[in-house]
């Protein structure tokens, strides 16, 4: 037993020998929980997940043996825990509509019975990431139940089919040296430590988000690394909100670190209402949140995205594709940058410390597809959310997260302005995985989309160009094919590009329906072209009512509806022929 | 503890006094300190060891000795005294009366820190509130329970928005306003003090007024408080009370200075424009103790007051308050200049919790998409706009024309309007309509055919 030395913001110095730095410490009469991050003889520094008001010196304080760590086990999905996992409804019900300090309530319910399955076989030899059996956790996730990754030994004992509280002995283990381990349905990680696996494997799928922007244009993959910055309002955390409810992860761990409560409670209200167009289910039955909102402490915070990438990587062990999501990897930074500050660490750029790169890239590096333990695969997608302060990429979080990650979601407060969302900017974003997703497209999609992409990508660039000329000397000095050009990319942002969230047929649009789309648009770009390279000037194009009507399309017809979009792209060359005949029989016949 | 004096600072140095030997100091636990003169000043425990206790003197360590100052260590936080007596009262920024009237005196004293609420126990807000003003109703609509900041720069009207917003605020379908206020001014001038005042008191609203005021030449520590103070209040008012509470703060900008003034004196190691690292943070505990709780009937709906310094909406207050805010509306000089009233720049506006409180069940069906149509009728048209300022207008197209058009009766007819005029949503989105009529329906593309037909005075 210690005691309380000194009190200086989240920071108490601790009159605590033998403890270990990463040690967890319950500190005062209030019994508030926190991290040792420091030694220096008798004395131990920690940081403190909670509010240190009303704390004394000479107040006890003890060591609790073990590093910050979450419990892994049923009854995770669906939930809402804060930074340190503690569970947000079972504190409620402690504790009232405010989170009262000093408040211990285990993550995983003591008293909810699982229905367990055995699968393994009792009298082998079992090792770390095997399956000991399974719990029907939700209607479309069944929850394995591993050994502990470090564990090996001979199962002794296995319990029969049934229904389990998380803690009781379903099974034991003899280890190498003899002694005897129990098994429960859940096991504890330490979250500052990646969870073994077998080996990193290629990703190749891509992650299906319905975003047509993303989807189809900067492609992640199932394993990668992505990040999306942007300045306020530019639509940061609805972009996250619809991949969290769209993409085809089958497990969904979203960390909101230092964000606003309402966000939460928005997800928290709208997930269960919302049907997973992947396999029927309601969104909330395969989603978990951690929430450290930015009114919580901010030593919590820091350890926020940890307890999230943790949770992750287990239902990756699991076998299953699982996909983070971090809102805002900057306020994390922040978190880093507040606790070095007290420490009083010589600050580099703009007051962070020198391993805040270091950090940040061994974060991203908990993503990746893998061959679990077991010999499964799985994968975790890392989508982090970058808030540069006044929208400038070039500050520190942003620079270092760039370099780290593969695909690039850049936000523009331009668009996001003109209410053009998702508000992606599609000259300077990026993706690295392009080649990858295009194996997968040819096969899946269509055999033209590599070559769809790059044809509207160069159109999008184009216009960009022409649009600085039209800025400066207005749009009669272009030729009419440029004019048809601008045209044509302005008919790909309306009726391509921009995707509302609010709109119930266009919120998610499937793959099928994202290259329907495009391939429609560049026929009408085509088709025009070739009119105005026989000389129909690019005004009477612009004047056909197809332009108008196809900016529609994208809300009359939902991913089922592909066959009557696919008629009307059959259709498209009859609308230019009035114009065709008009200019065609003119110049023939005069 | 409470009722022993001690003798022993062994420092004092601006603003801060550190005590000697004595041990068991909670920390953040308030102070009281009694100069040579025998006046009292306040404070608070930033940093607590049994051989020092560093001290955080409000009024500043001016004319205070080392010798002659007796402190006593009250052993609790600061805490604010609430009863329903506190409507229609004036507070300083500590929550003590300045309007010449007895203490508040209840047994329900409470920490003014608060504690986060658990984002589990939200409610999410959905109930559209109607201002009146179109630019806000119309394009950036404010719910209950939301945060919405007014950002401006000086010598802009934002004082008179926000007073009109108190004035005019009610949800649909109720009579009048059916809000308390709780008004923070934080660093403001007695002028703009005297303005709100002059303001609630004309609309009779002033017993649901509860004030706190730290103006521009009382002790800058004092200004970390009063929000908080403000707060406390808000919140049992509407928590405690079932009030719907409408909490107006001015100016956001001189708290952070504060915060900034105390930083430096402490030795925290600035971030950005020698603000704290820890402004954020500190930020986010103010605006977030807006919203509604499950269960409960009564709601916080925040709008804080912020001069963007040298218009710059990047300068870390502006950028932070952004990132926590549910939106913003942003005031513009160039619309002020052309002597718009309310001058809202609404492109930079922006309201996030809009697209689920408005449309079918809550204003109009047509709602969602016509705001969608004016922001980007209105981009398109200033695009349109800075072309003509370079060729000139007699070189646009038809179209063009029109758009250029449809700008300056948007910024005169919709943005525009009187301090005292107070429109109904449907004479907003019924001007709307009149604008957009002022453009060809095949332009407009984010209505819906129905809608074109509906309400489009051009459609056949």
């Amino acid at each position: 037993m210690g005691k309380i030395l000194e009190i200086n913001g989240p920071l108490v110095k601790l009159e605590l020998p033998q403890t270990l730095i990463g040690e967890q410490v319950r500190v005062g009469r209030m019994g508030l929980v926190g991290e040792v991050i420091g030694r220096d003889g008798d004395t131990a520094l920690a940081q403190l997940y909670e509010d240190t008001a009303g704390l004394r010196p000479g107040e006890a304080a003890e060591g609790l043996g073990w590093p910050l760590s979450v419990e892994l086990g049923p009854g995770l999905l669906g939930a809402i825990f804060d930074g340190v996992q503690r569970p947000l409804h079972a504190v409620r019900a402690h504790s009232g509509d405010r989170i009262a300090r000093g408040v211990s309530v285990p993550a995983l319910s003591r008293e909810a019975r699982w229905r367990f399955v055995p699968e393994a076989q009792a009298g082998r030899t079992l090792a770390g990431g095997d399956v000991l059996g399974t719990v029907q956790e939700t209607a479309s996730i069944r929850h394995r139940i591993l050994v502990p990754p470090l564990l090996r030994g001979e199962l002794l004992e296995l319990a029969p089919e049934g229904d389990y509280t998380v803690d009781e002995t379903i099974g034991r283990v003899k280890l190498a040296d003899g002694r005897i381990e129990k098994l429960a349905l859940f096991h504890r990680w330490p979250v500052r430590t990646p969870r073994p696996f077998r080996e990193r494997d290629h990703a190749v799928a891509p992650l299906i988000t319905g975003q047509r922007i993303l989807d189809t244009f900067y492609p992640l993959l199932k394993g990668g690394k992505a990040a999306i910055p942007g300045p306020f309002g530019a639509g940061k955390t609805m972009l996250q909100q619809q991949i969290a409810r769209w993409c085809n992860a089958e497990i969904v761990v979203y960390v909101g670190c230092g964000e606003r409560g309402n966000e939460l409670t928005d997800v928290l209200e709208f997930m269960p209402q919302l049907t997973d167009p992947h396999t029927g289910r309601p969104l909330m039955e395969r989603t978990l949140l951690v929430a450290n909102t930015s009114n919580m402490p901010v030593v919590a915070r820091e350890a926020s995205v940890y307890v999230g990438i943790t949770l992750a990587e287990y239902f990756r062990d699991q076998g299953y594709d699982v996909v983070m999501v971090a809102d805002s990897t900057s306020r994390w930074a922040e978190a880093l940058r507040e606790v070095s500050g007290r420490l009083g660490q010589m600050p580099v750029e703009e007051g962070y410390p020198a391993y805040l790169g270091s950090r940040l890239a061994a974060f991203y590096e908990r993503a990746g597809r893998v061959e679990t333990l077991a010999g499964d695969h799985g994968s975790v997608t890392l989508i982090g959310a970058v808030s540069p302060p006044g929208g400038d990429f070039s500050e520190p979080v942003t620079s270092h997260t760039k370099e780290i990650i593969q695909t690039f979601w850049a936000l523009s407060k331009e668009l996001a302005d003109a209410r053009h969302y998702p508000a992606v900017d599609w000259l300077e974003s990026f993706s690295g995985y392009v080649k990858s997703a295009a194996k997968w497209w040819t096969e899946e999609v269509d055999p033209q989309w590599e070559r769809a992409r790059a044809a509207a990508l160069d159109l999008l660039a184009a216009s960009e160009e022409l649009q600085r000329i039209v800025n400066l000397v207005g749009v009669e000095a272009l030729s009419s094919e440029q004019r048809w050009t601008l045209e044509s990319a302005s008919l790909l942002k309306e009726g391509l590009l921009q995707q509302a969230a609010t709109d119930e047929i266009d919120s998610f649009a499937s793959p099928q329906k994202q290259f329907a789309l495009l391939a429609a648009l560049l026929e009408i770009h085509r088709q025009g072209l070739k009119l105005v390279k026989r000389g129909v000037p690019a005004r009477r194009l612009i004047e056909l009512p197809l332009l108008a009507q196809a900016r529609r399309w994208k809300s009359q017809h939902g991913s089922d509806d592909i066959e009557a979009l696919k008629a009307k792209i059959a259709k498209i060359p009859q609308a230019f022929e009035p114009l065709l005949e008009e200019y065609v029989t003119e110049s023939e016949g005069g | 503890m409470k009722h022993v004096e001690f003798r022993t600072a062994a420092s004092a140095q601006g603003g801060l006094v550190v005590m000697d030997g004595v041990p068991g100091v909670a920390a953040g636990s308030r102070v009281q300190l009694r100069d040579h003169a025998g006046r009292l000043r306040s404070g608070l425990v930033i940093r607590s060891a049994d051989d020092a206790v560093l001290v955080e003197v409000f009024e500043g360590t001016d004319e205070l000795d080392l010798e002659r100052t007796w402190v006593r260590f009250l052993d609790e936080p600061f805490r604010l005294p609430l009863s329903r007596d506190i409507l229609g009262r004036v507070f300083n920024g500590a929550g003590l009366p300045r309007d010449g009237r007895p203490p508040i005196v209840s047994a329900d004293r409470r920490d003014i820190n608060g504690e986060p609420l658990n984002p589990a126990a939200r409610a999410y807000p959905r109930e559209f509130i109607q201002t009146g003003i179109s630019a806000i109703d119309g394009m950036n609509s404010l719910t209950r329970g939301q945060k919405l900041p007014i950002f401006s720069g000086s010598g802009l009207p934002h004082n008179r928005v926000a007073a009109q917003i108190v004035r005019q605020a009610r949800l649909l379908g109720e009579a009048s306003a059916e809000f308390v206020v709780v008004f923070a001014a934080f660093g403001a001038s007695h002028a703009d003090a005297r303005f709100f005042q002059e303001s609630f008191e004309e609309s009779g609203v002033l017993n649901k007024v509860v004030m706190f005021l730290n103006l521009a030449d009382e002790p800058v520590i004092e200004r970390l408080l009063t929000p908080r103070a403000a707060l406390t209040a808000a919140e049992y008012l509407a928590f405690d009370l079932d009030y719907h509470v409408l909490v107006v703060m001015t100016d956001m900008t001189a708290y952070a200075e504060a915060l900034r003034e105390v930083a430096v004196l402490r030795g925290d190691v600035p971030a950005r424009k020698g603000y704290p690292g820890y402004l954020y943070s500190d930020l986010a505990e103010i605006y977030e103790r807006a919203g509604r709780i499950k269960n409960r009937r009564g709601s916080i709906t925040m709008i804080p007051v912020l001069s963007m310094p040298s218009d710059d909406i990047t300068h870390p207050i502006p950028d932070l308050t952004g990132y926590i805010t549910e939106g913003q509306i942003v005031l513009g000089r160039e619309l002020a200049n052309q002597g718009v009233y309310p001058p809202v720049t609404v492109l930079p506006s922006l309201s996030r919790l809009m697209k689920d409180g408005i449309g079918k069940n809550f204003t109009r069906e047509d709602h969602p998409h016509v705001a969608s149509q004016l922001f980007a009728s209105y981009a398109r048209a200033l695009e349109v706009r800075g072309l003509a300022a370079i060729i000139g207008a007699e070189e646009l197209s038809d179209t063009d024309r029109r758009a250029l058009d449809f700008a300056e009766a948007f910024e005169r007819r919709f943005i525009g309007q009187g301090e005292d005029e107070d429109r109904s949503i449907h004479e907003t989105l019924n001007l709307a309509w009149d604008l957009l009529s002022m453009l060809p329906p095949e332009s407009l593309i984010r209505v819906t055919e129905e809608e074109l037909a509906k309400y489009h005075r051009g459609a056949a």
